[in-house]
Formats: structure tokens, sequence, C-alpha cells
């Protein structure tokens, strides 16, 4: 006998189910994944609180507008397959989008529960649906009609898996080109463990290699080939290489010894395995009282990092305060928890040293909150007088990324943004015929879940214009 | 196709070696299969090696390419772990990842005179920068240092194509004495358009002082900590004319009298501590 329905007023008296998480004291030791997934009961519980709005507003709050009431439905049925093919049939790397994503300002943000109370865990759902296909769903690779056509992806980040994906489901023949010797970018060399573990990533690729996806790992297009060479090769090329080039804060001491880029040191631990040293070859500094300048997810990612490499302290130094910080809720809570302490109102004007020139302290100031500036943020003002050093002996800087250099500059032709970014329009196509770029290297410093909504909005602009060329680029006259 | 130069067009993965020859106690030269690379290498870029799984990424100059057996050459001086590793591979093992070529090739002259200067596995660097600068159409003359008669590196290349001055720290070969002074030397009686130099950093801190007061245009190339190569991690970053640099990106080459050697000389020792970890555990490890 299968159960009545639930009424509304039944759904509406479940509350928000939370997720399971390692114990923080245990945790901040380790690079075991924080967060340990819905179980089955819970994730039914928490499908049961969906009211299946006719109109999903949630969907209107996903970059790859994933049909959410749909497969909250299927788990609620207890159809876990079906979920699993909806998820998939909108997003390519639901896995990783159901432990990365922003859900609170985008899906969440829109659930009409959140109205009066919590928002369905939608991002938690998600997550466990692709965690149970990753254990049970094993499809045999599809056959597509093949179109003939072939498109090179340039960068194996989220934006190029998902534009990956989309395309070779459309029967294109895929090649993505990686730098490292790893693909996944930001995937596998910034977001940690704890946060997404590796073998998801590596899940993810496998699967989009079933579907006739190659990945060519140290291959560096502006080196190894150029862009015109891709160009002469393939039908039309996607470029989505990331923004790639850290900033540094341009103060006084950034060369001393102690001092890194989030980039570096999340590349040392994440990418190389630096944690695991000897045993892997590659060293990382552990600081004892380690300063974070910055206060997005990688950021975030950075300081509960250095917590795990074992710093006493590990603080977040941020010119705005708690309402201004761009990271994702969770993990802010997630880093509160795990002993980290912030510095809010803080702006560094040079990083100190000894006479061996390692890192001692942290110059900074105080700031007051002023009007908001273009970002939109209240814009931070120096208190004068407020002048002091926090003492530290690693200072990680994460405040940003810009346009690497190294593809465009080996590709003078292709028009750039006065920042330095690829110029591309609403479809993504570059001045030069067949090129299309998303994500970083297009929007600037973003997330991964934009970059993988850029990669399935070109995929279908890449589609459509080869539809529309019908030749072969490499024979153009 | 495209990839047909690429590793995977062999059945396994990785690159071959496919000879490996001392060159002096401490110093190999491996020949690697990397076709790709070796068929669009220019004189002044290099590669990042990573031996396989759990392997550190050293980036390493080609010295030599041959485009028709599809091979580079490299040559890596045993000092810590990861370069004892490599120097250790035989005939038919595979390095997993090559990766290049990177770099900015160098900025070569075609006429005038050109001094190069190379100090121990240096020599390696400047050997391809020399060669070429001497093709199209400049006049060589390259001074070669080293501890030791024994540890001189590509004598008999560098003679083929340019005139050759070897100092040795004992002078039991060439002039007994540093680099430096066979340079003011030869800046003494030639008209020199430009100096190339290569080597430890107190050799090319020494060869930028020597050139300064003469004006004399001079590129070092430089070898900071790396690690990804494509300037996304800024690791390698060095302070040329007061501003910040890539090495990975924007160089390795740059302008001797704008470098602050300090600061590289320094960050180079950032890993000193642990590189003795490493190689007291790999010595644990292998007893």
């Amino acid at each position: 006998m299968s159960p009545l329905p639930l009424s509304k007023r039944e759904r509406l008296a479940i509350d928000r189910q939370q997720m399971p998480a390692r114990d923080p004291d245990q945790r901040s030791h380790s690079f075991d994944e924080v967060s340990l997934g819905f179980t089955e009961h819970l994730a039914l519980l928490e499908a049961q609180r969906c009211l299946a709005c006719k109109r999903a507003t949630c969907v209107e709050g996903c970059p790859v507008a994933v049909d959410i009431p749909r497969f909250v439905a299927h788990i609620e049925n207890g159809d876990l397959e079906s979920a699993a093919r909806t998820l998939f049939a909108d997003n390519a790397l639901p896995a990783v989008t159901g432990r990365v994503c922003p859900q609170e300002h985008q899906c969440e943000a829109e659930c009409v529960r959140g109205r009066k109370g919590a928002p369905v865990a939608i991002g938690h759902l998600e997550r466990f649906v692709a965690d149970w296909a990753r254990g049970h769903l094993h499809d045999e690779p599809i056959v597509h009609e093949r179109s003939g056509k072939s498109v090179a992806v340039i960068g194996s980040g989220p934006g190029g898996l998902t534009a990956a994906g989309e395309l070779a489901k459309l029967g294109h023949d895929v090649t993505i080109y990686e730098a490292l010797h790893t693909p996944g970018g930001v995937l596998s060399y910034g977001i940690p463990e704890f946060r997404l573990p590796n073998e998801v990533v590596e899940h993810e690729v496998h699967r989009l290699e079933a579907l006739g996806v190659k990945v060519e790992c140290n291959v560096v297009i502006g080196r190894t080939y150029t862009l015109d060479e891709l160009r002469e090769h393939f039908d039309a090329v996607f470029v989505s290489v990331g923004a790639g080039l850290p900033v540094f804060l341009g103060v006084p001491g950034e060369g001393l010894k102690g001092v890194y880029t989030a980039n570096e040191y999340l590349t040392r631990v994440n990418l190389m395995r630096a944690y695991a040293f000897p045993d892997a070859d590659t060293p990382v500094l552990h600081g004892d009282r380690v300063l974070v300048i910055g206060a997005g997810n990688v950021a975030i990612d950075a300081v509960r990092t250095a917590r795990r490499l074992g710093a006493a302290q590990a603080t977040i130094v941020y010119r705005r305060s708690r309402p201004e910080m761009p990271a994702r809720d969770e993990e802010i809570h997630h880093a509160e928890e795990e002993g980290v302490s912030f510095e809010f109102q803080v702006s560094p004007i040079a990083i100190e040293g000894d006479e061996d020139r390692w890192v001692t302290g942290l110059r900074c100031v105080d700031t007051t909150l002023g009007e908001p500036d273009a970002s939109g943020r209240r814009a931070p003002v120096t208190v004068e007088g407020s002048e002091r050093v926090i003492p530290c002996d690693t200072v990680i800087v994460a405040v940003g990324t810009r346009a690497n250099p190294l593809l465009t500059s080996s590709s003078p032709d292709l028009a750039l943004t006065d920042r330095g970014y690829l110029a591309a329009d609403a479809q993504g196509m570059t001045n030069l015929a067949g090129v299309f770029a998303g994500g970083d290297i297009v929007r600037g410093s973003a997330t991964v879940i934009l970059a993988m909504g850029d990669g399935k909005r070109i995929a279908g602009a890449i589609d459509s214009y080869l539809h529309a060329t019908g030749v072969h680029l490499s024979r153009r006259a | 196709m495209i990839n047909d130069n690429l590793a995977t067009a062999t059945n396994e993965p990785g690159h071959e070696v496919m000879s490996n020859t001392t060159l002096s106690a401490d110093v190999h030269r491996l020949v690697v299969r990397a076709p790709r690379v070796a068929a669009v290498r220019q004189p002044g870029q290099f590669v990042i090696v990573r031996l396989g799984p759990g392997a550190e990424r050293i980036p390493l100059t080609i010295a030599e390419s041959d485009a028709e057996t599809g091979s580079i050459v490299l040559v890596i001086q045993a000092v810590g772990k990861s370069t004892s590793d490599l120097v250790a591979l035989a005939p038919g093992d595979r390095i997993s990842d090559v990766v290049g070529p990177l770099g900015r090739p160098s900025d070569l002259v075609a006429e005038g005179t050109a001094v190069c200067v190379a100090g121990g596995v240096g020599a390696a660097v400047m050997y391809p920068i020399a060669r070429r600068l001497a093709e199209l159409g400049a006049e060589v003359i390259t001074v070669l240092g080293a501890r030791t008669s024994q540890s001189v590196l590509f004598r008999r290349e560098f003679e083929s194509f340019a005139e050759l001055i070897i100092c040795t720290d004992d002078g039991s070969a060439g002039r007994h004495g540093v680099v430096t002074d066979a340079l003011s030397d030869v800046l003494a009686v030639r008209s020199v358009d430009v100096v190339y130099a290569a080597g430890p950093v107190p050799m090319m801190r020494a060869v930028a002082a020597t050139t300064r007061p003469l004006g004399v245009r001079t590129i070092v190339s430089l070898n900071p900590i790396m690690v990804d190569g494509t300037g996304m991690c800024g690791g390698c970053r060095v302070t040329v004319g007061g501003a910040m640099r890539f090495a990975c990106v924007d160089g390795p080459e740059f302008d001797a009298h704008g470098v602050d050697f300090d600061e590289l000389s320094d960050r180079l020792r950032t890993y000193g501590d642990a590189e003795r970890v490493a190689s007291s555990h790999q010595c644990r490890s292998a007893g």
C-alpha cells in the first residue's frame, strides 16, 4: 500500500534537516570531507518539505536551470535513479555543485519556504542524489549520432568540463586541453579536499570520458600549441582558462619568505598533496600564526587549510565587516566552528619581516565603512592614527585574480576588454570566428556555477554555430 | 591530427627516458621523449617535469632538442630528493608528466658581439642561447665557469661555434678564477653589445655588477621556485626594475641590471629545512 501524498500542512510542519558534519575539533586537523551528506532518511524528510510550486522560482535562481521540483519529487517517491537522471540532464557536475554552490544566493534564496522559515535544502539534496548515482548508476557510454564536427576546449575547470559534456552529448568530437597534470582546474588545485574530495572530481571527469570526451593534460595553449593551430584543426574552440593570475596587495614585503598567494598555498596542498610531505615531495610552510587577507571562498579555503596544517592561530583579515563577506555562509560557519578567528575592518599596509627576511607581522590600519562603492558594498575608509602590527609568521594573499595573458598574448588578434579579459558577446563568441569563451576569463573572478552556466549556455551557441557553418574551419579559404 | 605528437600517441602514458649519461659527479644528461616540445621549443624555454604520483613539479631548461627523434635533452644536477630521483632513471623508464615549452623564448640579436657567461649547470641554459646567437650571425664569446676541469659542461659543444674561455675554481682547466674576471678582461678589449648570463645567483649578481658601470646590456635567466609554470600561483615572482614579475610567464630572462638578486637568493632558501627533511626521509625509506 503506497502512502497518501502529504498535505501542505504536513509538509510545512517538517523542519529543515541539518547536514551531518564531522566534529569540529577532529576535522580541524584532518583533510577528510567535513560535510558527511544526507542519509536516505534525512533526504526523504527534506524532500517532503518541497511544496512543488507550479511556478518554480527556485529553478529561476539556478544558473544551469536544474528542474529542482522534479528531482526532489523523485527523491520523495524513492526513485533515486530518476532523480539522478533529472539532475544530470541539466547539470554536468551535480556532485560538485551540491558541495560548492552558494545555494543561499541562488536556488534556495528563491525558495518560497524561505519566506517564512528555512528554504528547502536543495544543495544538500543535490549532493545526496549525485553521491548515490556515483555508487549505483553505471551508465553504458551513450552512442550519439556523430555530427562529424570537432571542438577544442581549453581548460578543464567547471566551465570547460560542462561545455565538453554538453557538446559530447550533442554528438560532437570534443578534446579538452589542460595545462596541469590533473584535470579539474580550480576544482583540483583550488578547492580543498575537505570541501570537495578529489575523487569526486575524478569521477565526474571519468563520466565525461565515458561520453567520448578526450582529456589531454600537460598542454599549455599559447605555448605547446597556439590558438591558431587549434583553429586549424577544430571546427570550434571554447576558451575556458579561468582568470588565473593572482592579484597581490601591492604593499611592501610581499617578497618575504612566508608570503603566499592563496593560489600557490592551495595548489601546494591540494594538487601537490603537500599536507602529506615528506611522503609527497612538495613542501609547504606550516605556519603557527597565519593571516589570510581576503574574505571570499578562496580566503576561507586557505584559512581552514592553515588550521589543518597545524596553525594555532588562523585568522581572516578583511577590510569590511562580516555582512559584506563574499564567502558562502556555510563555509564561514564551518571556519568559525574550526577555531578560525576574524579581524574585521582591518586593511594591510605592509608585511614586516626579520633580518633573515621571514615574515613577522602585518602592519595595518583600521577602517570604518562609508557609502556603498561600485561593487554595492560599503567602502572601507581608513581611520587616522589606527596603525598597528598583527604578529604572524605566514601571510596568505587571497584578494582575487586577474586575466592570465599567457593565451591572449600569443593570439594578438583576439579582442580583449580594457581589463585584459576576453571580449565575448552574449553567445560567448569572441571576435574570431569559431572561437567562444566563458567563465572567469570573460567575467573576472566569479563562481564555479556561473562558469558552468556559461559552459552550458555557450555549448548551445557552439552547437548552433557548427550547424550553421556546415563546413570545417580548416577547409575555409 | 593535432595530438599525434603528444605522449599519448604511444600506447603507454608518460615520457620515455631514452638515455641517461653522467656528465660530472652529480650532473646527468637525460634524453627524454617529448615530440611536441622538441618540435616547437626555442632557446631560453623550459619544461616542468613531474616524475609520477607524489613527485614535485620541477622546472628544467631544455638544453637541446631533436625534432626528428622527438626528444629533448635535460641536464639535471642532483641537489635534493626530486632531482636525485630523476638522475636515477634508467633508459626505458618513464616520466609521467612533461609540460612545455614554458617561458618566453630568448630575446636574441643577429649581429654584433655577444658574451655568454655560464656557471655550473647554467651551461645547459646557455648552450641553446649561444648556439642560436651564432646561427643568427652574432659573434659569440662564451665564458664557462666550473669548480674543476671535471665539472666543465658542454665544452665540446661550445667550442664548435664559439670562442670559449674556461674558468675553474681550482685552476685545473682554463683560467684559475671566477667568470667575472674573464668577463672583465673581454669587456676591456672588445666592443660587446650584449651579455647573457645563467648560473648560480651569486654569479649572475656579479655579472650584473660587472656590466652595470659599463652600460652593457645584460640578460640573466632566473631560476626561482616554481609550481605550475603558467602564471597561476605567483610563487616564481621576482622583482625587476622595482616591479613584480613572474619568471614563468614574463621570463625566465630579465634585464640583469634591474633584478633584485637579494630577494631571489633569499626566496630560494624558503624550503631549505624541508629539503633536509625530504632527503633524510628518502634515506630512511631506502634503508
